[in-house]
């Protein structure tokens, strides 16, 4: 570690989006090489805003960033990569259509004499780079083949490959297990002690404290400051990412729990008796009481985003039956499910949640609107009316109604899919992944609105592939393993070992 | 009041407003106002401005049905193919070709054409909603098959007909405005209303926008994009019918030709994005009026008939441009300078 050159230093960056959504204001960061740096913050914070503007995907309003004590100005990734800044994203932004070898490669396959593309040697080499993360895949076949997971290493194998001074890596745990993460880690700690400057956005505080030497913290857009991870205790990390008290919040969590144990009424609200959809959920046994939470737990294509589809008329129940309050129902379109007051924030908001060009106040009404009818419209003034409650109740950060909804931050885009559902007033709510992507504190003010829902007697399915999260927030737990029920987990029975050795299997 | 100055420069149809406005004037000037002026002959207005809502009444139509298959992230691009169909029909029936037994009634024949329209219409519909074929594919089969089925209806033959009521169509007065522009005021009329009073706008943005997403939300996106393809069969074969009446009988072979790129043309002066998402039907009739005024001013100023499909060329340029990104992130970045030279030299 030499750790005195700085490597990359920002100064002074800012950067607005529309008339009035502020995302940076004046923030400053350095790198130095041969070390990981976190950057923290909620969401909204600007960190991805940030990288973008680093790595020349958005435009800067004002500042300045030297690479080795030199100007740099990139206006592309490309041009970035090419003076040695090599991201990695949140979302995988590799092409699935095209082959393993072909998307590490891509833009700089190597070439024949003849000017050509040396197929043979991409391949090898694609094969021999794969080696050193343990991946052994046939690089000829098609990337979405492969899992989220092993894409995402994919990405960060291409971007390790690429001649890096500097290596961004945008929350490139969210999608990986336990032993991939170790090995990202393994592969992390190589590259740095070769000098390059790594810097690791996540939510994940366990991470942060496991392999990085510095933390820089943002919040609502500003610098915050820069600190040692090792001097810097958690609690402290937190409530400067916050800005608020993380106890309270914490505190008013469980209080929330404590009120909805004493409340939790017994009416059965969802019944699915044996209900299939091929390949995807086979002989699914699931009821949903009034006033609970209920998780959802397995691991990826287990069934628990799935189970949704089916319950919200996405997916048809090929096989068994469905009922809500009592009453058999035939879904198949999710309107179907909406008017029988079932509501669902998909797991993908970006694809299958916001309507990005649309306004946060056209975002909210619409499930409102659909679920009225075509004739029934809403008028400009009752819209404008639920925006505006559901922005203060929800804490939504935005100047007004009328910013479009892919200006906001991920967090704040997933307070506005939950406003649509509860405009619509319905019975059960499904969440699938709502944190996913979001920070701490807006996690914990989700969790709490869920079972401040469930307190007033809405019923909430709640997904998660973040235990603890689920422990934090459900009384009962259902526990999915390759497409059927495996068992379920109640009251003080609740534990992470419990919910554990079921989805390994061990008790059925 | 400069609030409401900002709201109206910030409306869709603000600038194609303009536009249209400018090309008057330039004729104005270079006719030394002969453009502008309306001569009354039988009671009935005549004069260039006249010319170009009558003729444009076609493309004014077209336009209206466009902008919502555009909104929605589609193109139809058999909409000419489907005029010709719908000429076809009305021509051969009321001269007696087809259908003998209704006796060439004319209302019949109007009425069989419609339908014969919004039947192309669902079929359209249901290759993009249904089959999900890729609507450019999947109108595409209309395009080239429509003109053979026209001409299977006619026979292969020019139709001349003669009937005062039908070319009351094209070339009929009321209270001395030509009966084209009435159409289309009742038919863009209704549309409008029923996209505003209506949540139809708003379902056909989010569907433009995210399909997926709108699904998820609750709105029926197979039947709402059966529906706008149909308005636009519709639609297309009211413009068949004016057209066919403009030039009393039927021209497979002609009829509609490449009308579709104009409205797609008009659809995009009017600013609604070709690949879905915000959209504005007044914009894009205006888009049609200057599309058509452009015609009129080539033929206005005596300038050779080839001229027309190179300025069109040099529209969908600035158009382009104007839609740009990065073209108007050098502007921006002009003015940004500029400005700073002024704050250095002051």
């Amino acid at each position: 570690m030499s750790g005195q050159t700085k490597l990359l230093t920002m100064e002074g960056i800012s950067k607005t989006f529309g008339k009035a959504v502020i995302a940076l204001n004046n923030v400053q960061f350095e790198l130095e090489a041969g070390e990981i740096h976190a950057l923290l913050g909620e969401n909204g914070a600007g960190k991805s805003t940030l990288i973008k503007v680093l790595t020349g995907v958005e435009e800067r309003d004002e500042g300045e960033v030297f690479l080795e004590g030199k100007k740099i100005h990139p206006k592309s990734t490309n041009e970035a990569q090419q003076v040695g800044i090599s991201t990695v994203y949140q979302e995988v932004n590799l092409c699935p259509n095209l082959s393993v070898a072909e998307n590490i490669y891509i833009g700089r396959a190597p070439k024949t004499k003849m000017g050509a593309i040396d197929w043979a040697a991409m391949s090898r080499d694609a094969k021999e780079l794969l080696k050193k993360f343990d991946l052994h895949l046939d690089v000829s076949k098609k990337l979405e083949n492969y899992s989220v997971a092993i894409q995402q290493m994919v990405a960060i194998a291409r971007a390790s490959d690429i001649k890096a001074k500097v290596l961004i890596l945008d929350e490139p745990t969210s999608s990986l297990s336990k032993v991939e993460v170790d090995k990202l880690f393994e592969i992390m700690r190589r590259l740095k002690a070769e000098g390059m400057g790594i810097i690791f956005v996540t939510h994940f505080l366990d991470q942060v404290y496991e392999v990085t030497d510095r933390i820089t913290v943002l919040r609502n857009g500003t610098y915050v400051g820069t600190y040692k991870t090792a001097e810097l205790p958690r609690m402290e990390l937190v409530s400067k990412m916050i800005g608020k008290d993380y106890a309270v919040l914490n505190q008013s969590l469980k209080e929330g729990q404590a009120e909805k144990e004493g409340t939790r009424t017994g009416d059965e609200l969802i019944s699915m008796k044996g209900v299939s959809h091929q390949g995807s959920i086979s002989g699914m046994d699931l009821s949903i009481s009034k006033g609970e939470v209920l998780g959802l737990s397995g691991l990826l294509g287990s069934g628990r985003s799935e189970t949704a589809r089916v319950l919200f008329g996405i997916d048809q129940v090929n096989s068994g039956e469905l009922y809500i309050n009592g009453e058999k129902v035939h879904l198949k379109h999710p309107i179907d499910a909406i008017r029988k007051d079932l509501a669902f924030c998909p797991e993908n908001r970006k694809t299958e949640g916001i309507i990005g060009d649309l306004s946060i106040r056209d975002n909210m009404a619409l499930a409102l609107q659909a679920k009225k009818g075509l004739f029934k419209k809403i008028s400009k003034k009752e819209a404008q009316r639920i925006a505006d409650e559901y922005i203060e109740k929800l804490e939504i950060k935005t100047p007004d109604a009328d910013q479009l909804i892919k200006n906001l931050s991920g967090g704040n885009q997933q307070k506005v899919i939950l406003a649509r559902w509860l405009a619509t007033n319905p019975q059960l709510l499904m969440l699938d992944e709502p944190t996913r992507g979001i920070d701490i504190g807006t996690k914990a003010e989700i969790q709490k609105i869920v079972i401040d829902l469930a307190a007033q007697g809405m019923a909430v399915l709640f997904i998660s592939s973040e235990l603890d999260e689920e422990l934090r927030c459900c009384r009962r737990i259902v526990v999915l393993k390759d497409m059927e029920k495996a068992g379920e987990v109640v009251g003080d029975n609740i534990s992470e070992t419990a919910v554990m050795q079921i989805m390994a299997g061990g008790e059925k | 009041m400069k609030n409401k100055q900002y709201k109206i420069t910030q409306n869709q149809a603000f600038w194609p407003v303009i536009i249209f406005l400018t090309i008057i004037l330039f004729n104005t000037i270079m006719t030394r106002g002969e453009f502008l002026s309306i001569s009354i002959v039988d009671g009935h207005f005549y004069g260039r401005i006249i010319d170009i809502f009558r003729n444009g009444g076609k493309l004014m139509i077209l336009a209206a049905g466009m902008t919502m298959v555009l909104a929605t992230g589609g193109t139809d691009i058999s909409v000419g193919s489907v005029m010709a169909i719908s000429g076809a029909i009305a021509c051969s029936i009321i001269r007696g070709n087809l259908l003998p037994g209704l006796g060439g009634n004319v209302a019949a024949a109007i009425l069989l054409a419609v339908c014969a329209g919004i039947i192309c219409g669902l079929w359209n519909g249901f290759l993009v909603a249904q089959i999900k074929i890729q609507p450019i594919v999947a109108t595409m089969i209309l395009l080239v098959a429509g003109r053979g089925i026209a001409q299977l209806i006619t026979s292969g033959k020019i139709i001349t007909i003669n009937s005062d009521a039908y070319y009351f169509i094209n070339g009929g007065y009321i209270l001395g405005l030509p009966f084209p522009l009435y159409i289309v005021l009742f038919l863009v009329g209704i549309l409008l209303l029923f996209v505003h009073r209506t949540s139809f706008g708003l379902f056909l943005e989010s569907i433009g926008c995210n399909s997926l997403a709108s699904k998820f939300a609750g709105i029926k996106v197979n039947r709402y994009l059966l529906a706008i393809y149909t308005i636009s069969g519709a639609f297309a074969s009211v413009a068949g019918l004016i057209e066919s009446a403009g030039i009393k009988g039927a021209d497979c072979n002609n009829a509609g030709l490449n009308i579709e790129l104009d409205a797609i043309l008009a659809v995009a002066i009017g600013g609604t994005n070709l690949m879905g998402g915000r959209f504005s039907i007044f914009a894009s009739v205006i888009g049609a009026l200057i599309v058509q005024s452009i015609t009129t001013t080539v033929l206005a100023l005596g300038v050779p008939a080839a001229y027309i499909r190179v300025l069109k060329a040099l529209l969908i340029i600035v158009i382009c441009l104007s839609q740009s990104g990065k073209f108007k992130l050098l502007f921006a970045k002009k003015n940004l300078e500029s400005k700073k030279k002024e704050a250095v030299a002051l």
